[in-house]
């Protein structure tokens, strides 16, 4: 019969290509954040060039990262902010963050003329509170005056996914604004009083780019990749600083505790350094022989691991994310020494 | 004479009327109409613009770049679209088809009632919650994403429609013939698979393409189980790319290459699915066995 | 032949198993996602179905606004298809029931219902977006351009071309003596149709209604392109909001803990539910119109 015929053949073909690929070179998956996503595919695309190991990044968010590692779904996962204790119990294994690289989260708005504003911790807290609702409100306008500020609304743009990004953000909030620390909280997905939410940091700036007055949180790349806007902000010092490699390596120049996973780079204390930034981590668990994991797998994991903890390094500043200070690839080379299969470490 | 004139005028006054208003209703049902097709002229229009202007042999046989780089192609999302595709054809085919013979054949008894409810339903169910399903049989049990979890959905909303297609193709198909090859001493399975089913052999592959168009266009369920490779690969154990998926990640993306990306790739989409309308089309024409 | 009525039982065997099976498969989703939801359905309570609250920060989840963004999103479009379905069905059935323009009507109704969701979606970006905005800047609301009135828009044109169909369908099933008995008493042709004919098929229209409604519930891609994504209760037509399968679109890849997961897989589940009892309603009332 035709159709039985068919679907033999068709099995044995799917089968024949499986087995294939059973054969092929290592491949890695791993899921997380947006965040750092420019640095990761870049990294990895550099990475699958040199060394032929291929490794699927899909950028879902911080909070899928962690899902999927949690499901053991995926090799490691990718976050923005370090898990909380809490959230760590429900996973089947310990599991280690190992910090990569750091970014800035900026201020990103669609207004006539992009002009470069300044504003302050206050100020952005309540916009996106939803109580500065117009742009040419007196306290944006006390401090731009040199700028035309249009009267048009203030469109809130957040995250509708579970975002490391946000996490950060609204870290950053919390210590700026009691009413943001007791109204919202800090987290991944939060409830939001104002605004529309985009998928991902690229959803984010797609709607703030097409949405005019509309004001939202990205990743300094994607503002600089997309030619929008960003604002200035006052630190914790007092100075106005605007997002850049610079500030952002400074921010980074604190003194990290013993567990780096413990460091907070947002309101930072340093004087130059631009208030919302962060490092982002990647997430493996600490004994990697499970679910029958081949050990060349493990291996080529922390190789790649390794690699961009130091030579991979060198692709952060051309994206504008800066590179881990000494101090934190030394405690990250700590971490992934730590790694072990089957009780052994992987890395020598 | 006059009063009759007289009301004959308010009669004739009142049919103008009327006629105006028959004129008037039919050019509101024209416009209509043609005012509901104006997102397939939008879509037509724009997809092939925008789109064709993005083919070329690059976008075909190309792996998509890294973020804000420039070119780069959709080479990955072409094949896991036809391998999905394959995995969802070869489970539903086979499956619908039987199912629909059941019920072209018992579709009157209790069984076959419940058959029908079930397959009714299950046409009804959005594809989103086949997808969770599909998560919670394969991938959570696998331990990874694949195309084998995506295939699996996608045959899932495949089987009502090739089930419910076959059974009525096969309703239509006059008893006589049936009759005929078992008085004949034709045996019952060779009654049904070398004579009906092959009279009704182009209501049923209409069905099936039918359905594989669905299929092709799905992206809701693929979002966890296929789950997406920058990649290509054709190891049915993996994670894959497929068009819609693609299109939906670079269509909200704000980078402009990204975009043109989505525009040629709904454009090869499009293609595709246009393409198996008009096969269907040709196979009724053609293939269909008129009684 | 001793072998082939054992063939031909083994054959019966085979079809009987094919009817159970696919009953089986119906059962075993519902129990599926029944099963995965428990933790949420112990933890959520009945306050779940009433709660206006999705907060995975605290884990208190509530599907009320969803399921109000739903039906907001779906009961406006199924206004606007219906106007247009309406047209068309009485274009197809009754102006123009054959031709060349009924031809190139036919085709551009079918185009329009094979073009995937993910598509739909990326033209409502680039096209009904803005132009809601407009409509939104001119009478003073915040310029989203997303959001509910926008999503039902896009949904309306999706699902017109399948409630068209169903229109033509039952149009065609109005006796030809009683049109032909309006037209001789002198009706026109638009009054025979407003009159007779749509009144006629009114029940088996509803029944097209109802079974639109359906897939509209179900629609995931689009949606969540144009719906602005926003969790919060609002009955405002013109401000974002969310529909249960874009939720789950948006969140299920990154639910963290159990209960979030479980409380997806609950709306997943409550999704089901509604659109097969308006699925289940609307077969009722098609097939009292069929007779």
């Amino acid at each position: 019969m035709k159709f039985s015929r068919f679907a033999v053949a068709a099995m044995i073909l799917c089968a024949a290509t499986s087995v294939l690929g059973f054969s092929q070179s290592i491949e890695l998956v791993g899921a997380g954040a947006t965040f750092p996503a420019p640095f990761y595919t870049k990294l990895f695309d550099e990475y699958n060039k040199q060394f032929g190991v291929k490794v699927n990044y899909q950028a879902i968010g911080s909070g899928g990262g962690q899902t999927q590692l949690k499901n053991k779904t995926v090799d490691f996962g990718a976050s923005d902010v370090v898990v909380t204790e809490e959230a760590a119990k429900s996973f089947p294994m310990p599991f280690l963050s190992i910090p990569m690289i750091a970014g800035a989260t900026v201020i990103t708005y669609n207004l006539p003329g992009s002009p470069e504003l300044k504003l302050t911790p206050d100020i952005v807290a309540d916009i996106f509170l939803g109580k500065i609702k117009r742009w040419n409100d007196g306290r944006i306008a006390a401090l731009n005056a040199s700028v035309t500020l249009p009267n048009i609304a203030i469109t809130v743009v957040h995250r509708s996914d579970g975002s490391g990004t946000t996490a950060v953000f609204s870290d950053y909030l919390a210590k700026v604004s009691d009413e943001w620390k007791s109204k919202v909280g800090v987290g991944q997905s939060l409830n939001w009083p104002a605004g529309v939410g985009g998928k991902g940091n690229p959803g984010v700036a797609g709607l703030v780019k097409q949405l005019p007055g509309a004001a939202g949180y990205v990743e300094l790349i994607y503002a600089l990749q997309n030619n929008m806007a960003y604002a200035t902000l006052k630190n914790k010092s007092g100075s106005f600083v605007k997002p850049s490699l610079a500030s952002t390596s400074a921010a980074a120049m604190v003194t990290i505790p013993d567990d780096v996973t413990k460091v907070n780079l947002t309101d930072t204390e340093a004087p130059d350094g631009y208030p919302i930034s962060t490092f982002t981590w990647i997430l493996v668990y600490r004994e990697q022989n499970y679910d029958n994991r081949p050990k060349a797998k493990v291996d080529g994991m922390m190789k790649l691991l390794w690699w961009i903890t130091h030579d991979g390094q060198r692709y952060a500043e051309p994206l504008s994310y800066a590179k881990l200070p000494k101090a934190v690839v030394d405690k990250a080379e700590v971490i992934m020494r730590s790694v072990t299969f089957g009780g052994a470490p992987v890395l020598k | 004479m006059k009063a009759i004139h007289g009301s004959q005028k308010s009669l004739d006054a009142g049919v103008a009327a009327r006629v105006r208003g028959d004129t008037a209703f039919r050019a509101l049902v024209l416009a209509l109409s043609l005012l509901a097709t104006i997102p397939l002229v939008l879509i037509l229009v724009f997809i092939i613009i925008r789109g064709a202007s993005s083919i070329n042999w690059q976008f075909i046989t190309e792996l998509p770049k890294p973020i804000g780089e420039q070119g780069g192609g959709i080479s990955n999302a072409i094949v896991g679209t036809l391998i999905l595709v394959v995995i969802a054809t070869v489970v539903s085919v086979p499956f619908g088809i039987i199912a629909g013979i059941f019920l072209s054949e018992r579709g009157k008894s209790r069984l076959g009632t419940v058959a029908r409810i079930s397959v009714e339903t299950l046409m009804g169910v959005p594809s989103i919650v086949l997808g969770i399903v599909a998560y919670v049989w394969i991938v959570r049990p696998m331990g990874h994403f694949s195309a084998l979890s995506g295939g699996l959905s996608l045959a899932m909303i495949m089987l009502p429609v090739i089930t419910l297609s076959t059974e009525e193709t096969l309703l239509m198909i006059p008893l006589s013939l049936r009759e005929a090859s078992l008085a004949l001493g034709v045996s019952y399975t060779r009654t049904i698979m070398r004579v009906v089913l092959p009279a009704g052999l182009s209501g049923i592959i209409t069905g099936v393409l039918l359905a594989v168009a669905r299929a092709a266009g799905e992206t809701a369920p693929l979002l966890f189980t296929s789950f997406g490779n920058p990649f290509m690969t054709v190891n049915i154990f993996k994670p894959m790319a497929a068009l819609p998926h693609t299109i939906f990640y670079y269509a909200t993306s704000p980078y402009p290459e990204w975009q043109a990306l989505a525009w040629g790739a709904s454009f090869v989409l499009l293609v595709i699915i246009l393409t198996l309308n008009i096969v269907t089309k040709l196979v009724t024409s053609r293939w269909k066995i008129q009684f | 032949m001793k072998s082939e009525r054992t063939s031909d039982s083994a054959f019966r065997t085979l079809l009987v198993l094919g009817g159970i099976a696919v009953s089986v498969l119906l059962i075993a989703i519902f129990f599926s996602l029944l099963l995965s939801s428990r933790p949420a359905l112990v933890a959520n309570g009945f306050r779940f179905l009433t709660g206006s609250e999705w907060d995975p920060v605290t884990d208190s989840f509530h599907s009320l606004p969803f399921v109000v963004g739903t039906l907001l999103t779906s009961l406006i479009a199924l206004v606007i298809a219906t106007v247009f379905s309406l047209a068309l069905a009485v274009l197809m059935g009754e102006y123009f029931r054959s031709g060349p323009f009924a031809s190139v009507m036919r085709t551009a109704v079918e185009l329009l219902a094979g073009i995937p969701s993910v598509v739909y979606g990326f033209i409502g970006l680039f096209f009904f977006v803005p132009a809601v905005r407009v409509l939104q800047e001119a009478v003073g609301a915040p310029p989203y351009g997303v959001g509910i009135f926008t999503s039902a828009l896009l949904l309306a044109f999706m699902i017109l071309p399948y409630s068209a169909s169903i229109g033509r369908e039952m149009i065609g099933l109005v006796p030809g003596d009683l049109k032909e008995a309006a037209l001789s008493l002198g009706a026109t042709p638009s009054e025979t149709i407003w009159k007779v004919t749509l009144p006629y098929a009114r029940s088996g229209i509803l029944g097209g209604v109802l079974l639109s409604l359906g897939r509209a519930l179900g629609e995931t891609m689009a949606v969540t392109m144009v719906i602005g994504n926003s969790n919060s209760l609002t009955f405002n037509v013109l401000s974002p909001g969310n529909t249960m399968a874009s939720l789950i679109a948006n969140e299920f890849s990154e639910a963290s803990s159990n209960v979030y997961l479980a409380s997806l897989i609950e709306i997943a589940l409550l999704l089901f539910i509604i659109s097969t009892l308006i699925n289940i309603a609307g077969k009722i009332v098609v097939n009292r119109m069929a007779g």
